[in-house]
């Protein structure tokens, strides 16, 4: 599978480097369900930099897991958008009504601010002032 | 049936006829006619010598087109004319005018030679009227189609013109719209937005619409989707200066902006932006 799921902390980060086909990200689904358990992760850092297509599959799956997640009790940031899959998005009207960041360092401090609450950890990374009002 | 055919026999000896007529007074015809331009006012923004030499041609195009009935190189004449006056600002009412006059002044001398005889009269005009009408119109439109043809080279010259992304400060962007922002526009705009997005890093993008007289449902529609994919980017954005006329017009057309972040003028925006981004501006002591 073309997906790496590293731990870093608190945070797992999966990294997709080319195109899922729907099987492939059903397993990928599957994977990081089961490792948020695993690894009482706190957040999870989706990196969809390698894409240039998102179809509407992918985009409600992506969607899906960041809901599965939150109710296994981890906050999802999807990293990496590129600009040309940013704009699909919004003008095939799909939802991808979750968090999301620039990239892997914005990520992680915005997994930061969304977990400050809950992490009893040291936070290595410089917090960001409020941005959502 | 014989008299028809002597009239068909006249009718084209009439032309050349008087055509010969209007070589041999060329040059009395001509200084009237730029006699007459002159007392009706039109073409201020040329000097009398100018008029001189372009009359001279015009009039010479305008015999040839009698002579031998084809337009195209009055046409190409009326083309390089406007060229060269269209900057000079000569209207489309003076080119017209100009026109008309020779033909009333061609016309005045035909009744002067043929007063005489009315029939004959009667039949130089028939020939020569039509003539007359396709060269006025023949110029009058070639005139307006240069002149599209510059307004279509300015307007694109304007879409050329980048929408410039610039950064003010560290992780901010701003974006100032000015002019009509239509649907070509906008997307261009948009790519662009996105990619400073991504070269830059930024955070928070202020849009500036201070320059945008007015806006229309797709567009608005687009600016609101803009909005969406620089948040998936992870860059929220700010529009300012949404002047009352375009933020009626959205009210009442029903965009829902309720999304969009808004501030009054792109001072506040900026402000409301070093805010976010936890810039703090302090006035030195000395200011």
């Amino acid at each position: 599978m073309f997906v790496s799921i590293l731990r870093q902390g608190d945070f797992l980060i999966a990294s997709i480097h080319a195109a899922l086909d729907d099987a492939e990200l059903m397993r990928f689904q599957q994977e990081m369900i089961d490792q948020i358990g695993l690894y009482r992760a706190h957040g999870i850092i989706i990196d969809i930099a390698a894409l240039d297509v998102l179809d509407s599959f992918a985009s409600s799956s992506l969607l899906t897991l960041a809901r599965i997640a939150k109710l296994r009790g981890a906050e999802t940031v999807i990293v990496g958008i590129q600009p040309e899959v940013a704009f699909a998005i919004v003008k095939l009207g799909m939802s991808l009504d979750v968090h999301t960041a620039l990239d892997l360092e914005e990520g992680f401090a915005c997994l930061e601010r969304l977990t400050s609450g809950r992490r009893t950890g040291e936070s290595t990374l410089g917090s960001l002032p409020e941005r959502e009002r | 049936m014989t008299t028809k055919d002597d009239d068909m026999k006249d009718d084209h000896r009439l032309l050349p006829e008087l055509v010969a007529h209007l070589r041999e007074h060329r040059s009395e015809l001509r200084t009237e006619w730029a006699g007459r331009i002159e007392s009706t006012r039109l073409l201020q923004a040329m000097t009398p010598q100018e008029i001189g030499s372009e009359t001279t041609s015009v009039y010479d195009n305008y015999v040839e087109v009698l002579a031998t009935g084809s337009v195209d190189a009055l046409q190409r004449y009326a083309r390089d004319l406007s060229e060269r006056i269209i900057p000079r600002g000569v209207e489309t009412h003076e080119v017209v005018g100009i026109v008309l006059l020779l033909r009333d002044v061609l016309a005045r001398s035909l009744f002067l030679k043929y007063h005489d005889d009315f029939t004959v009269l009667n039949r130089v005009l028939d020939a020569y009227e039509p003539a007359a009408n396709r060269i006025a119109n023949t110029v009058a439109v070639s005139f307006v189609e240069e002149r599209e043809r510059v307004i279509r080279q300015q307007q694109d010259a304007i879409r050329e013109l980048s929408t410039p992304v610039l950064q003010v400060r560290e992780r901010l962007l701003i974006l100032p719209i000015i002019g009509v922002l239509d649907s070509q526009r906008a997307a261009q705009l948009t790519d662009q937005l996105l990619r400073g997005i991504r070269t830059n890093r930024a955070k928070v993008v202020v849009i500036d619409i201070t320059g945008v007289p007015e806006i229309d449902t797709a567009v608005a529609n687009h600016l609101v989707e803009t909005v969406d994919a620089s948040r998936l980017m992870g860059a929220s954005v700010i529009i300012t200066g949404l002047s009352p006329e375009i933020a009626q017009t959205l009210v009442t057309i029903g965009v829902d902006l309720s999304k969009m972040n808004t501030i009054g003028d792109l001072q506040g925006g900026i402000e409301e932006a070093e805010r976010q981004l936890g810039f703090r501006v302090i006035r030195s002591d000395a200011g």
